[in-house]
């Protein structure tokens, strides 16, 4: 039986195994892969998307249990990276290899709703769930800081970040240079 | 892609241009000599031809091939930063594309194409500026006869060219084709580091933004037409088989499409990743576990413990260390021991495949894409040629993404079931399954003369070897130079100094760990340097100044993190702080480590870690702030944590629960300091792991006055 649910701000039916974790709905049904697995069993965080508004764990969370509630992933927290938190991070340069960030960039987006001036030990504390292999720790706090005082800045555009689309564009362009016709 | 101009450019290589349709302006660096080979590789994988590093094109967009893998490292952005530099294009206007699997992007450090031993900006930082500079010089000549002018009087500047004289400008753009078809220059002169206006400014990375969105896509993140899910169940033991399986219960579960025996398991597959995993867990399988299963981290130990009575292969000898010893006012010995590690990149290992008759693609998050080629052409029986190697962004890498095994696993499934397969491993498969930094074990002896120095340093290491793993035959009178790196070239002025190696193999897989065999025989060498401190009741700050009077790159930074530490002001009370000294693929790093001890609960809390780092010229100032926190966390995690623990010829630990790494609420404040200097770029991205084990250590012993010879620390350690 099809489960619905709001995902981004728009409503979404899916007909899957009511058990399967909403992280692999994401995923493998959906095709939203911004949404990482990191362990499948709630120790790393890389996984966090908002379920009703609170920072949650995806890959221990049945597809069942969202029936009816409002889903938020990483590619929903803003259409063009305008939410303070992306900016920070932007601004600050956070990410190494950028694996866990979804869920990083997710579990501070939450802090921030309920606490809008975190201390470091109020941010180790909201984030020790996330694991980053990287250390990208420092950074993270900083950037952390820096959310809670754009929250309610407008959005400006960095001039450096102008050439961020055609890098995608130039990654998807080799895969289809080189990869097999259908 | 016709084939060019040819010419040669000092005695470093050729620089060949392409004509590409009338798309643009293409050039390459091919380099015809290779440095020394470190494994022997088929003679159809010579390097052959043009090997095209950026595009101009009529757009005026700037497209650099990147032929490293970016795995957090950064290196994507400090390559864009090279060739923009000599090139003098507009940044806003680069665009980058991962390289293919080809000969012609070949690691001169390596005899193949790969990223690891922190290569990347050395062996990118002449082919990416000479290019840039031939590019740039053409496209002056191309403008200049455009404009019917001499080409000394035009000049470039960020995707421009202008003739000041006449006020005229032309676009990069606008002259790439023209420029396409000029000779390229015989001798091209490369900027002054004075002149460098890209190359050492903080640049923000060119991959964040789509980090911070979930658009990068990851190996994990690749989906391809009619793709299926597969996961594998590997014997526990190492170099076990499979002796049977029954599969009737898997494949009952619902989307459960196929169940086969791969080489090394057995493969469940299905129409989604979770359902792949439900199958699994629903499989039987009898194992034949092999000769390993008696094997336990016991055994490895007092294996060990048993060679290091033998003499070994010698790495260095200066004097007669043995004598010295014998005849020393005062002698030290210690016995060091450190466990496996796993790698645990965040993103586990993964890989996607897609078998046809005549091509395999694969697409993953590879680091060494030559021997990913070979294995995938070897495994369905094509050439390397047939064989395409997509390379993703990588979510971590560390050495363990250099591995064949996942791109095997994932080829003989998408052949046997004849479509495009992902497979991706669970967290416990990669903590389960890993190449581990070798668990090592050393025998320290030292001797302090009449004098109050140190006379005699002697090390036996016993480990399992990297090298003859990874490429068989590869190393001389069975030493391997991985295994002593960081002790055998302990830069202390000693008089008598012998460092042997013994090895030992164990039957558990081993590889490239971030840092390698400085990861542990830094920890050994800084830990028994400090004990000779003690004994020499020296400080141990002075102690080492004293004996660097011979390695002034190790003293400069050593200083430097004395200085900006404050080693000479006292700490509060409760603060106690230790320090080390190492140099590592070609650059240097001291860090004093700063703690405090809950005695009761017996933990440590690291508040600050003071780091100095010489690399050279830097490219990224950034991003070598960014790479030595990050290794500072990574050697933190082993120091603290990390440990893999053999019973029954299989690892315990499955998850980040038994397998901890650093979280936030442990992370100390980093402060990181650079080094001023024109030396040729070194290494960066691994520099700073070794040392922190040794500081975090000696600031221990500091506290309690008692050694810590074996890692990862525990609880006794810090009563």
């Amino acid at each position: 039986m099809a489960i619905q649910f709001t995902l981004n701000g728009k409503p979404q039916s899916v007909d899957v195994n009511p058990n399967m974790p909403l992280l692999w709905v994401l995923r493998d049904t959906l095709g939203m892969t911004g949404t990482k697995f990191g362990c499948g069993i709630s120790l790393c965080g890389a996984c966090t998307v908002h379920i009703d508004g609170d920072a949650t764990r995806s890959c221990i969370t049945p597809i069942s249990a969202v029936a009816g509630m409002k889903v938020t992933t990483i590619e929903g927290l803003s259409a063009d990276r305008s939410h303070p938190v992306q900016r920070a991070w932007i601004e600050v340069d956070v990410p190494q290899c950028g694996y866990c960030q979804s869920g990083q960039i997710m579990t501070t987006a939450a802090l921030l709703e309920k606490n809008t001036q975190p201390s470091d030990t109020e941010i180790d504390d909201a984030l020790k769930g996330n694991i980053c292999r990287c250390g990208t720790y420092q950074r993270i706090r900083e950037a952390v800081h820096l959310a809670a005082k754009l929250r309610g800045a407008p959005a400006k555009k960095s001039a450096q970040f102008e050439n961020e689309e055609p890098i995608k564009e130039a990654l998807n362009t080799n895969v289809m240079e080189t990869g097999v016709a259908r | 892609m016709s084939a060019g101009t040819t010419l040669k450019i000092g005695r470093r290589g050729f620089l060949k241009t392409s004509a590409v349709g009338a798309t643009g302006l293409v050039i390459g660096f091919y380099l015809p000599g290779r440095m020394e080979a470190l494994a022997a590789f088929p003679a159809d994988m010579q390097p052959a031809s043009l090997n095209a590093w950026m595009l101009i094109s009529p757009d005026d967009t700037v497209k650099i091939m990147i032929d490293k893998s970016e795995m957090g490292q950064g290196i994507l952005t400090a390559l864009c930063m090279i060739a923009a530099e000599e090139l003098e294009c507009d940044w806003k206007k680069i665009r980058t594309e991962f390289a293919p699997a080809a000969t012609q992007y070949f690691n001169p450090a390596f005899h193949m194409q790969g990223t690891g031993g922190s290569s990347s900006v050395r062996s990118s930082w002449d082919p990416m500026r000479t290019a840039g500079a031939a590019a740039r010089d053409m496209l002056l000549q191309a403008a200049a006869a455009k404009w019917s002018v001499d080409k000394s009087t035009c000049r470039a500047e960020n995707g421009v060219i202008f003739h000041d004289a006449t006020k005229r400008k032309l676009t990069y753009g606008s002259v790439a084709e023209a420029a396409s078809k000029l000779p390229v220059p015989q001798d091209v002169p490369l900027k002054d580091p004075k002149q460098y206006r890209v190359i050492g400014k903080a640049t923000k990375r060119l991959d964040t933004p789509d980090k911070v969105n979930g658009r990068t896509e990851f190996g994990l993140d690749v989906r391809r037409p009619g793709m299926l899910y597969a996961v594998v169940q590997r014997c526990p033991v190492f170099g076990g088989k499979v002796a049977s399986f029954d599969a009737t219960k898997a494949k009952a579960v619902p989307g459960v499409k196929n169940v086969i025996e791969i080489s090394n398991g057995v493969a469940v597959v299905a129409d989604n990743t979770w359902t792949a995993m439900q199958g699994r867990r629903a499989l039987t399988v009898k194992w034949d576990e092999g000769p390993n299963a008696g094997v336990s981290s016991e055994t490895i130990s007092k294996l060990f413990a048993d060679r290091t009575m033998q003499a070994g292969s010698e790495a260095r000898k200066e004097g007669d260390a043995g004598a010295a010893l014998s005849g020393a006012a005062q002698k030290i010995e210690a016995v060091y021991e450190v466990p496996f590690q796993a790698h645990a990149t965040m993103e586990p290992i993964n890989c996607t495949a897609d078998v046809r008759a005549d091509r395999v693609d694969v697409w993953g998050p590879v680091q060494f894409q030559t021997t990913s080629q070979a294995m995938a052409a070897k495994t369905c029986g094509l050439k390397p040629e047939n064989a395409f190697i997509h390379t993703t962004y990588l979510g971590g890498g560390f050495g363990r993404k250099a591995g064949t095994d996942f791109t095997r696993e994932a080829v003989e499934i998408s052949k046997a079931v004849g479509a495009p397969v992902k497979l991706t491993w669970s967290r416990e498969d990669d903590t389960q399954h890993d190449y581990y930094r070798p668990a090592s074990y050393a025998r320290m002896a030292g001797a302090i003369g009449t004098d109050g120095w140190p006379v005699a340093w002697t090390t036996r290491i016993a480990c399992p070897s990297i090298m003859e793993a990874w490429f068989p035959g590869s190393t001389k009178n069975n030493l391997d130079p991985t295994s002593v790196e960081g002790v055998a070239n302990l830069p202390y002025s000693i008089p008598n100094i012998l460092v042997d190696y013994q090895r030992t193999e164990t039957g558990i897989p081993v590889g490239f760990w971030r840092s390698v065999g400085a990861s542990q025989n830094g920890f050994f060498s800084e830990c028994f340097m400090d004990e000779l401190a003690a004994a020499a009741k020296k400080d141990p700050y002075e102690f080492r100044r004293h004996m660097l009077d011979k390695a002034p790159r190790h003293l400069a930074v050593l200083e430097l993190a004395a200085q900006k530490a404050g080693w000479d002001k006292p700490l509060p009370a409760g603060r106690f702080r230790g320090i080390a000294v190492l140099t590592a693929f070609e650059s240097f790093a001291a860090q004093v480590v700063e703690i405090s001890l809950n005695r009761t609960a017996k933990t440590v809390k690291v508040h600050r870690v003071v780091s100095a780092v010489d690399v050279g010229q830097v490219v990224n100032p950034s991003t070598i702030t960014a790479q030595s926190e990050s290794a500072i966390v990574y050697g933190l995690s082993s120091a603290l944590h990390g440990n893999i623990t053999i019973t029954g010829g299989r690892v315990k630990e499955t998850s980040f629960d038994s397998y901890p790494v650093l979280r936030m609420n442990e992370m100390p404040v980093i402060e990181v300091h650079i080094v001023a200097s024109t030396e040729k770029p070194t290494g960066a991205g691994e520099l700073s792991v070794p040392p922190v084990g040794p500081a975090l250590c000696n600031a221990i012993f500091a506290a309690t006055g008692r050694r810590i010879r074996r890692l990862p620390i525990r609880p006794e350690d810090l009563a």
